[in-house]
């Protein structure tokens, strides 16, 4: 088996929220902590896109490596994980973390800063398996049960992929392919949205369906939006 | 009959001075390598009771499960 990973398809992601849901509903994560969110780009101009973002289990991974005190490991299946019994709370792995994926828990009126908590791609921490303790401390271990992640299980459109590498890769290189040979748009507009997500069929050469190309931008996009 | 109580007080007294003394409570720092708990691989306990070649097939097809290419036909 290759490495656990996730791959976000961004023409597909329509900003739903659904994996921030599941994520928080199958760990019982608390307020003020978020696992996962959905980061979009050029939020309400055509063209936006939106990317699903938890902790991408790095194979060299930054967090573990400025940890003053060692609290990560990353298990045969090459999913990150860290021992909150460990944890100091420093907030090191933040800084280093690309993609923001540590959080902490914020208790109190004036944001006591605590263990970190982040995605585990649903297969819990260092105690026994399936235990209450290991769901307090890191949520439900959807691996030992033979399940996928929540959130890559639970998007609608299968934007957010999980498992393992080499197969996630193979059906996104597939859809790829598929969606690509299915055509898109036509009309020197940039293909967004259905088109470039699924394909579209229907539109010959001859003329485009109404409203599916993006509108030359009248003012240049406002940079970096994000929601 | 005096050796036996002898041994036995001097056992005793070993016994009761070990619970005296001090746990380490310094941790032997090995930089760059996990300090926490051992963890389990997943296909440790049950359902899979520890047959990884069950749990990763489990896993295969659940992946497949996301390609709806495949699910719709």
């Amino acid at each position: 088996m290759a490495r656990m990973k996730f791959l976000c398809d961004a023409e597909r992601c329509i900003e739903c929220n659904g994996c921030v849901t599941a994520c928080k509903q199958e760990h019982d994560v608390p307020w003020g902590v978020n696992r996962r969110r959905v980061v979009t780009i050029n939020d309400g101009v055509p063209g936006e896109r939106s990317i699903s973002v938890a902790c991408m289990h790095c194979s060299d991974a930054p967090c573990m490596a400025v940890c003053p005190v060692d609290c990560f490991y990353r298990t045969e299946e090459g999913v990150v994980l860290h021992d909150k019994d460990l944890c100091i709370g420093c907030g090191y792995c933040f800084y280093a973390c690309p993609f923001g994926a540590p959080q902490f828990p914020q208790m109190g009126a004036f944001g006591v800063r605590g263990k970190m908590d982040k995605c585990t791609f649903c297969a819990g921490g260092p105690e026994k398996d399936g235990s209450p303790e290991e769901f307090a401390k890191y949520g439900r271990n959807r691996l030992s049960e033979g399940k996928l992640p929540a959130c890559a299980e639970m998007c609608s459109t299968k934007a957010l992929l999980g498992g393992d590498g080499d197969v996630i890769s193979e059906i996104y290189r597939n859809r790829v392919t598929l969606r690509a040979a299915r055509g898109t748009t036509s009309g020197g507009g940039v293909p967004w949205g259905w088109d470039s997500a699924y394909g579209r069929p229907s539109v010959t050469a001859a003329g485009t369906a109404p409203g599916t190309t993006l509108p030359a931008p009248a003012a240049p996009a406002p940079s970096g939006g994000k929601s | 009959m005096k050796f036996y109580v002898v041994a036995i007080l001097a056992g005793a007294l070993f016994l009761g001075l070990a619970g005296c003394s001090e746990r380490s409570q310094v941790v032997n720092y090995k930089q760059g390598t996990y300090q926490g708990k051992p963890d389990t691989p997943p296909y440790a306990g049950p359902p899979y009771n520890g047959d990884r070649a069950a749990w990763e097939r489990a896993m295969a097809v659940r992946a497949q499960a996301q390609n709806e290419y495949k699910r719709v036909k």
